[in-house]
């Protein structure tokens, strides 16, 4: 086990380094920082002088060297755009989308567990075949094209009564009232300070602000984990064990949860974790749709701006939580799991 | 991994013998195949043809009439039978727009997944048949970039060519940044499938014959291993190509593709969301219905050919 933890380990940081080589060619070889930073009568004696003083003139392994050890203090410099640290802006911006992240997976894990279970039990119900049909849709749905459904059914409609082909609703609400019902589209709403992190998790208002982002983020990776789920049961309930289990006349409740709902937890447990860095990525897109003052919406500004300096900080703070997160459940997957970490072990190895 | 029917012989001969067997009987045996075909046809056609096709030219200022602006479509209240499907807030008819709209998806997803193609071909050609520290160094390579996700390896391609591009000529060369983001993020899974579909057929006899009889390494890899490699890349290929309208639609979308001068359907989408909130909904929710049908129907394409090419499900 320690070595196949030191194996990993040493496997993260390479990839690290790699990530933080591709982002030290970017931050120093696009853009020119001095012409970034100087005033246009700089004469050109002013700039040799600085680039000189901002060791510009170092061979790149020196530099390549001090902006690794600048990374690892958390300092990526100054937005071009923002005229600010890149470091605060991150810190800021990071609670929000951990946040989000964090309701879209548990929506994810929670319906989508209990959705699988549901269809895999009940294979032939009508219901379930709904809810399979449905599901093929969902992971057909761009995640911007889902956003904007959702804004366009539960806050654009219902707030205005618009064209009266909301007779669904207005049928059982009227206009006020489903106005009153409709939810909110953009922005956090109200937050709350816990030291630096500003959390929308402990509000009414921030609660409403989170449900329709949260469920934008969440459905393509619930679709996944409810078909892995389904599909996983339906291989378990024809083992050996279950039949056994029956035939001791254990009730369904137990066959179902205690033996066989078990046994399909450990791929889900890995895909479930692998699945957190795209909800990180695939953020970008919702934390734009729905104006959620995030990292990603940040990222997006940068490259839409070409704030190098924001850019190569996401990169590598993204790519050191996919890291984390690859790291994670690679470890904890040997530990539930002691075959994969003989097989492990040796082909990493090898 | 060589599918079944594709062992040996030309491009030609074996299009002939697919036609005669399998594949053309489970295509014609799936209904839900056939309707993608005809979407997927449809679509490819009227966005090759949209000049001829579409009933308005929406990008000559000179032909649009700003009086016919927010129209709604045609069936619905004060709408235009001119106008199909409405016009947007500059009164150009949608249905052409989206034709043109789809035009620019799809030539940037169909240029975006050969470059992928190509540089996965190569690279995993190369790599499986020549083996060696060559290949620990491009599966390695391939490895890292799959730590990280497609969409953001595209979004931050794209940022960096922005950075580079002097800002006169950023729109010029949009539609070839978006190909060359979208492509360069998407290599790794051809260049894994084509690796280990080369390290399989490396080993057998007629690799072996041909070079005994001296034929280059580069002729084998290309007139021999290739054409038996192709099966999967074929259908990787079709699946990456509704993931690439999608990236492309995404990063359309997101402000950092292509301008509004050009619209491809994610700019379209992402211009009428702006019209969304004071209820002109067709203005967005069309050009995102095409974008979903078109990936939808492509998705399925991808599936079948998928399921179809795998002689374990035969």
């Amino acid at each position: 086990m320690f070595a196949f933890v030191v194996n990993r380990m040493l496997q993260a940081i390479g990839v690290m380094l790699v990530v933080a080589l591709v982002a030290f060619v970017i931050s120093t070889y696009v853009g020119d920082p001095i012409n970034n930073m100087v005033g246009q009568e700089a004469t050109h004696e002013d700039r040799a002088q600085l680039r000189k003083d901002l060791g510009l003139d170092d061979p790149a392994p020196v530099q390549f060297g001090r902006f690794v050890a600048d990374a690892l203090q958390g300092n990526f410099g100054i937005s071009y755009q923002m005229k600010r640290p890149v470091s605060r802006l991150i810190v800021e911006r990071l609670p929000a989308t951990l946040e989000l992240v964090f309701v879209a997976a548990v929506i994810a894990l929670a319906l989508g567990v209990i959705g699988g279970v549901y269809t895999g039990l009940r294979r032939n119900a009508v219901s379930s075949r709904a809810i399979m049909t449905i599901s093929l849709v969902g992971v057909s749905l761009p995640t911007f094209v889902i956003g904007i459904l959702l804004i366009y059914l539960f806050a654009v409609l219902p707030k205005g009564c618009i064209h009266g082909f909301y007779l669904f609703g207005q049928l059982l609400f009227t206009c006020a009232e489903l106005a009153a019902i409709s939810l909110p589209s953009f922005g956090r709403g109200d937050t709350v300070d816990i030291g630096s992190w500003q959390s929308g998790l402990f509000t009414a208002d921030g609660w409403r602000h989170l449900i329709l982002p949260g469920i934008t983020l969440s459905l393509f990776n619930l679709t996944l984990i409810l078909r892995l789920v389904r599909s996983e049961m339906m291989e378990v309930l024809r083992t050996d064990y279950i039949k056994f289990a029956r035939a001791r006349g254990l009730t369904n409740r137990a066959v179902h949860f205690g033996h066989a709902l078990k046994n399909t937890l450990v791929p889900v447990i890995t895909i479930a974790g692998i699945q957190i860095g795209t909800l990180i990525a695939f953020s970008t897109i919702t934390e734009t749709v729905f104006q959620w003052p995030g990292m990603g919406l940040l990222f997006i500004q940068s490259v839409q701006f070409a704030d190098v300096p924001i850019m190569t900080a996401y990169l590598v703070v993204a790519a050191l939580i996919f890291v984390v997160i690859n790291f994670t459940v690679d470890v904890l997957y040997a530990a539930i799991d002691p075959r994969l970490r003989a097989d492990r072990a040796a082909t990493g190895r090898a | 991994m060589s599918a079944g029917g594709l062992s040996a012989g030309g491009l030609r001969d074996r299009w002939a013998r697919l036609r005669a067997s399998d594949l053309y009987y489970s295509f014609r045996r799936s209904p839900t195949t056939v309707a993608a075909t005809i979407v997927t046809l449809v679509f490819v056609l009227g966005a090759v043809f949209a000049p001829v096709l579409a009933p308005h030219t929406p990008f000559v200022p000179a032909s649009i009439d700003i009086n016919d602006a927010f129209k709604p479509p045609a069936w619905s209240e004060g709408g235009d039978w001119r106008y199909l499907l409405g016009t947007d807030n500059q009164g150009r008819d949608m249905l052409s727009t989206i034709m043109y709209g789809g035009r620019i998806s799809i030539m940037v997803g169909f240029a975006a997944v050969a470059l992928a193609m190509f540089i996965g071909i190569l690279l995993g050609l190369s790599s499986g048949y020549l083996g060696g520290w060559y290949e620990a160094a491009v599966m390695r390579v391939a490895d890292v970039q799959l730590t990280i996700p497609a969409i953001l390896l595209a979004l931050l391609i794209d940022g960096v060519a922005r950075a580079i591009l002097p800002a006169n000529t950023k729109e010029d060369y949009a539609s070839l940044v978006l190909v060359v983001a979208i492509g360069l993020a998407s290599w790794p899974q051809y260049a894994r499938v084509v690796r280990s579909a080369t390290l399989v057929e490396k080993s057998k006899d007629y690799v072996a014959a041909a070079r005994v009889i001296g034929v280059p390494s580069p002729a084998i890899m290309l007139r021999h291993i290739l054409p038996n490699v192709l099966g999967p890349v074929l259908v990787i290929g079709t699946l990456g190509l509704a993931l690439a309208i999608i990236a492309e639609a995404t990063l359309s979308f997101l402000g950092v593709g292509l301008p509004p001068t050009s619209p491809s359907l994610g700019t379209l989408i992402r211009v009428g969301n702006d019209f969304l909130f004071s209820g002109e909904w067709w203005i967005t929710l069309f050009p995102a219905l095409a974008l979903v049908i078109l990936s939808l129907a492509v998705n399925l394409l991808g599936d079948w050919l998928r399921d179809a090419l795998n002689p374990k499900l035969r």
